[in-house]
């Protein structure tokens, strides 16, 4: 993927086209209830275990906000760089279906909570900037489940209700490759934030998909076609390679694009017409009559702004500046909050940019090979940075540190009791060593003339025996000092 | 037939506190009552172990100090009583029980009120004469051909009736003062969020409002004082303190300000009506009122502004009511759309798919515009009339309804000349204001009517006062001769 230069386009037999894409994501919001119930919200709870009278749409049941939910969107409204709205409005979206318990769907429509905003991406050919057309809150729905029974559907309601943040973005995306990196980046951010888990397993985070294509130069968007409800940033990728080509073949054959819903077959790879223009539901928005107009305090945007933690692109910022990492590098230890946290705390302690080194080539392929998120990280913060430090002071090399590694992995020990136990602590001392090298170079006197007399590649020699004399041990930079000193000699 | 309860509640709770007569007792009567009063088909449930059981555990230990001390109470069947049939007037909820209580119909036990039973009422609240109850049309009991209005018809005929001392009704565009005046009792719609919506089965929720149906205005008040009150289950329910409206309740309206809207002289108004207005009048001039003619002048758009925004939020509000979760469900069909088109097609009366159909349409993508926001918009201009003329005066008169009771069936093959008999009604509604129905005299047929007083926003206490001042001075008798027994 380390491309310098973009270039997805879908070449069709006559022409070329480029790819534009608009994402609706929905967001589950983090929040111990519902969005206007005090229904418990955990994943994976017994069916239908988490259902209030209002989940349920019983007669006369209202609906009563949850300022933690309304909280957590302006909280994720500002880290989008988006303008929030003082006043919003909840509409009704009416539908029938059977997992919809009162027939309308409570969300909001011409005034969202938050308006525009915007994403960077750190593409290999650049920073892009994503813009965001608005988010707003809205409820999930139940679960309509087919298959426990041949005759009948059955309907679990935990979710009804759940509070979701639709984020829309702008039509701004190109590739499905920007499409990985925009939802990794507004996963990252909420996570920072705490407003949305991100858990794409769970439901957690899911989005509809507008893809259309145009060709390359065009100004003009052409037809788009909606792909509903992906729930992996894999399957994203798939429908929209799929959708783009299906709709670069209809224009090269001179037919015509046909607005539609469509859904992703995971199993064919394939996205297939769900329902066209004309059968589009007509969803008769309109105030909700049980809610009051949502009315924001300029004092809380404020006050939730000051509390808001530092977000990945001024931390991935403070990264380069304050530790001399580059922006390969800070952009892999700020993508979760939880690794910055790890390197934040090892870098204090140690050297920092050979901390991020070795963070990002050993620590992280240990925690891949254990499937282990930092946090479960068998090798503390403060046991990897002294780890760090022995490498850096010279007490171990390269090659023994891996060896700690391994051990620290297996104990969590602290790596110097490793060391020390061991005795696996670097041959630092020249007196020492030049003991040893003069005994290797008496031993080996025709090796030592034949290297006098032009065959440098010897060198190589000499310092293998070193090792081996040394277990390992010898301060590799000073070994080649003293045998180039003794060697001249 | 007893005397007692024949009385007003009021004199009725003096009875209780002063030990004349006991809870059973009592309860016992109104039971006899509705036991021979079948005819009328005021009730649609009755609970009467439930309300013996109370009633004696209240004589066992009684609290005189609550307002409605053992005092049985039958409410509207709008009101979701737990463990108690609530219907709502629909087949669609015919066995529906629910496991909860309205925050209302809870105040009122708190207050150490006993259930009696649910009475009838328009499907879903929806009518002007109780004739579209899936449980059949409710008897007027001031003759046997009329209809007690509607929707809270059930309530207004069960208290006329003496099958309950005082009621509740709810009141979206006339719903408790139209049936107030048709059975020459009292009726109050208080300001829109005064009364928790929880646990009403809804019809209009912006419009929507519960309130109380007594045979005087002191009964009115000690019953909304009972039933008012900030809930948080309620996101439009107003947060205030709660007052005392009985005890404040006074008789001198000297100097008060009282407003006469040109607008509510509409055509064809039968002539008695005109006249009883101005009895009204001169009743309030007497008692040292000011009386000013004021304008309203968006008036004439109130009645189609109201049947554009309560079906539309009607349209919505019943989609719940689809057959998977509770009540009714269809055994036919081969899907669930099916199951959905014979579900809703068989359990909802006519007036109710009328008011789906009108509400889906004024809501429909190419029509909002045109129906469901302009609507909106002449809402906001109905308001300000009423705005407006409030700096000027304390509270408006106006006739309640342009007719009395009508006989039963006259109007039910002609839903435009139903719907304007909230005429004067639904301008309250559609400006959340409060207003109160209350009995200024019969008609040449004997047949009641009644004068409504508007007031400004949570000014409750004010036109209780006028109407106090005005029952006192008008000498109003209702003449129910028991004719059904």
């Amino acid at each position: 993927m380390s491309k310098d230069k973009f270039d997805y386009f879908i070449k069709g037999e006559k022409n070329k086209y480029e790819v534009i894409i608009g994402l609706e994501v929905h967001a589950q919001v983090s929040s111990n209830s519902k969005l206007f119930s005090g229904s418990a919200t955990k994943f994976g709870a017994e069916p239908n275990s988490q259902v209030s009278l209002i989940d349920s749409a019983f007669p006369g049941m209202l609906p009563v906000i949850n300022k933690e939910c309304i909280n957590q969107a302006i909280r994720t409204g500002l880290g989008l760089n988006a303008k929030i709205n003082n006043n919003s409005v909840f509409d009704r979206k009416n539908y029938f279906y059977a997992d919809l318990p009162q027939g309308y769907q409570i969300s909001q429509y011409k005034k969202p909570i938050v308006g525009e905003g915007k994403v960077l991406l750190d593409m290999p050919y650049g920073s892009k900037e994503i813009g965001i057309e608005r988010l707003h809150l809205e409820q999930d729905a139940g679960k309509s489940i087919h298959d426990m029974d041949p005759s009948s559907t059955y309907v679990d309601l935990n979710r009804s209700g759940i509070a979701l943040m639709e984020i829309v973005s702008k039509p701004d995306l190109r590739s499905p490759e920007e499409v990985n990196a925009y939802i990794k980046k507004l996963r990252t951010i909420m996570r920072y934030l705490g407003t949305c888990d991100g858990n794409m397993q769970e439901g957690s985070l899911r989005a509809d998909v507008n893809v259309s294509v145009r060709k390359e130069g065009d100004k003009n968007f052409g037809t788009r076609c909606e792909i509903k409800n992906v729930n992996s940033i894999k399957f994203m990728q798939m429908a929209i390679e799929y959708e783009a080509k299906r709709q670069v073949e209809l224009l090269d054959d001179g037919k015509k694009i046909e607005q539609e819903t469509r859904l992703f077959d995971t199993k064919k790879n394939e996205t297939r017409s769900m329902r066209s223009k004309e059968d589009a539901h007509d969803y008769r928005y309109f105030p909700d009559p049980d809610l009051l107009p949502l009315k924001i305090e300029q004092k809380l945007i404020d006050d939730l702004k000051k509390s808001l933690p530092e977000l990945p692109d001024n931390k991935k910022e403070r990264f380069m500046k304050d530790y001399g990492l580059n922006s390969y590098e800070a952009n892999v230890l700020v993508s979760e909050k939880e690794i910055s946290n790890y390197y934040e705390e090892v870098a204090k302690l140690s050297d920092k940019k050979l901390a991020a080194t070795w963070m990002m080539g050993d620590l992280f392929a240990m925690l891949n090979e254990k499937g282990l998120n930092i946090s479960k990280s068998p090798i503390s913060a403060k046991n990897f940075a002294e780890l760090v430090q022995s490498i850096k002071s010279g007490e171990i090399s390269g090659r023994i540190a891996k060896e700690v590694f391994e051990l620290m992995v297996e104990s969590g020990d602290n790596p110097k009791k490793i060391i020390e136990s061991k005795g696996m602590k670097q041959q630092s001392d020249p007196k020492e060593l030049e003991k040893i090298i003069n005994e290797i170079l008496t031993k080996n006197k025709d090796k030592v003339d034949q290297y006098k007399s032009g065959k440098e590649k010897l060198f190589g020699f000499f310092v293998g025996q070193v090792m081996k004399q040394s277990g390992g041990k010898a301060n590799p930079q000073l070994t080649n000092d003293i045998l180039k000193k003794l060697l001249k000699g | 037939m007893s005397e007692i309860i024949k009385k007003n509640l009021s004199e009725i709770i003096d009875l209780i506190k002063k030990k004349e007569i006991k809870s059973e007792e009592l309860a016992n009567l109104y039971i006899d009552k509705v036991n021979k009063s079948k005819k009328l088909n005021s009730y649609i449930t009755t609970c009467f172990e439930h309300t013996i059981q109370k009633s004696k555990e209240f004589d066992k230990k009684p609290n005189f100090n609550s307002l409605l001390p053992g005092v049985p109470l039958a409410v509207k069947d709008l009101f979701c009583t737990s463990g108690f049939k609530t219907t709502a007037g629909s087949k669609m909820l015919e066995n529906f029980i629910p496991q909860y209580e309205s925050t209302v119909t809870e105040n009122l036990w708190k207050e150490g009120a006993i259930l009696l039973g649910k009475l009838n009422c328009d499907e879903y609240a929806m009518g002007s004469s109780n004739e579209t109850s899936y449980f059949g049309n409710v008897i007027n009991p001031i003759a046997k051909d009329t209809v007690p209005g509607g929707s809270s018809g059930g309530s207004a005929s069960a208290l006329a009736a003496d099958l309950t001392p005082a009621t509740i009704g709810t009141d979206t565009g006339g719903s408790i003062r139209q049936p107030a005046s048709f059975t020459g009792t009292i009726g109050l719609k208080p300001t829109y969020g005064l009364c928790s919506r929880w646990g009403i089965v809804a019809f209009a929720s912006s419009l929507d409002q519960a309130g109380p149906m007594t045979k005087s205005v002191k009964d009115c008040s000690i019953m909304l004082e009972a039933m008012a009150g900030f809930d948080n289950k309620d996101s439009t329910s107003i947060e205030k303190k709660k007052e005392n409206y009985s005890k404040n309740l006074k008789t001198d309206i000297k100097g008060l300000k009282i407003g006469i809207p040109k607008e509510y002289r509409v055509e064809n108004m039968p002539k008695e009506i005109d006249e009883l207005w101005n009895k009204g009048k001169s009743i309030l001039k007497d008692l040292g009122a000011d009386i000013i003619d004021i304008s309203l002048p968006h008036t004439k758009y109130a009645l189609p502004t109201y049947y554009i925004v309560a079906p539309a939020e009607a349209s919505s509000n019943l989609a719940r009511y689809d057959g998977v979760k509770y009540g009714y469900r269809s055994s036919k069909g081969n899907d669930l759309i099916e199951m959905y088109e014979n579900t809703r097609s068989e359990a909802f009366g006519d007036e109710v798919k009328r008011r789906i159909l009108i509400g889906t349409y004024v809501l429909s993508s190419g029509y909002y515009d045109a129906y469901y926001l302009k609507a909106q918009k002449v809402r906001q201009l109905i308001k300000k009339d009423f705005d407006e003329n409030f700096s000027k005066v304390d509270a408006i008169l106006t006739p309640s309804t342009p007719s009395s009771a009508f006989k039963i069936g006259e109007k039910t093959n002609d839903p435009i000349s139903m719907y304007l008999n909230d005429i004067f009604t639904v301008p309250v509604n559609l400006a959340g204001l409060p207003a109160i129905s209350v009995p200024a005299g019969l008609d040449k047929k004997g047949y009641p009517l009644g004068l409504q007083l508007i007031g400004k926003t949570l000014d409750e206490q004010n036109i209780l006062n006028v109407a106090y001042a005005f029952e006192k001075n008008c000498n109003f008798k209702n003449e129910i001769k028991n004719w059904w027994l």
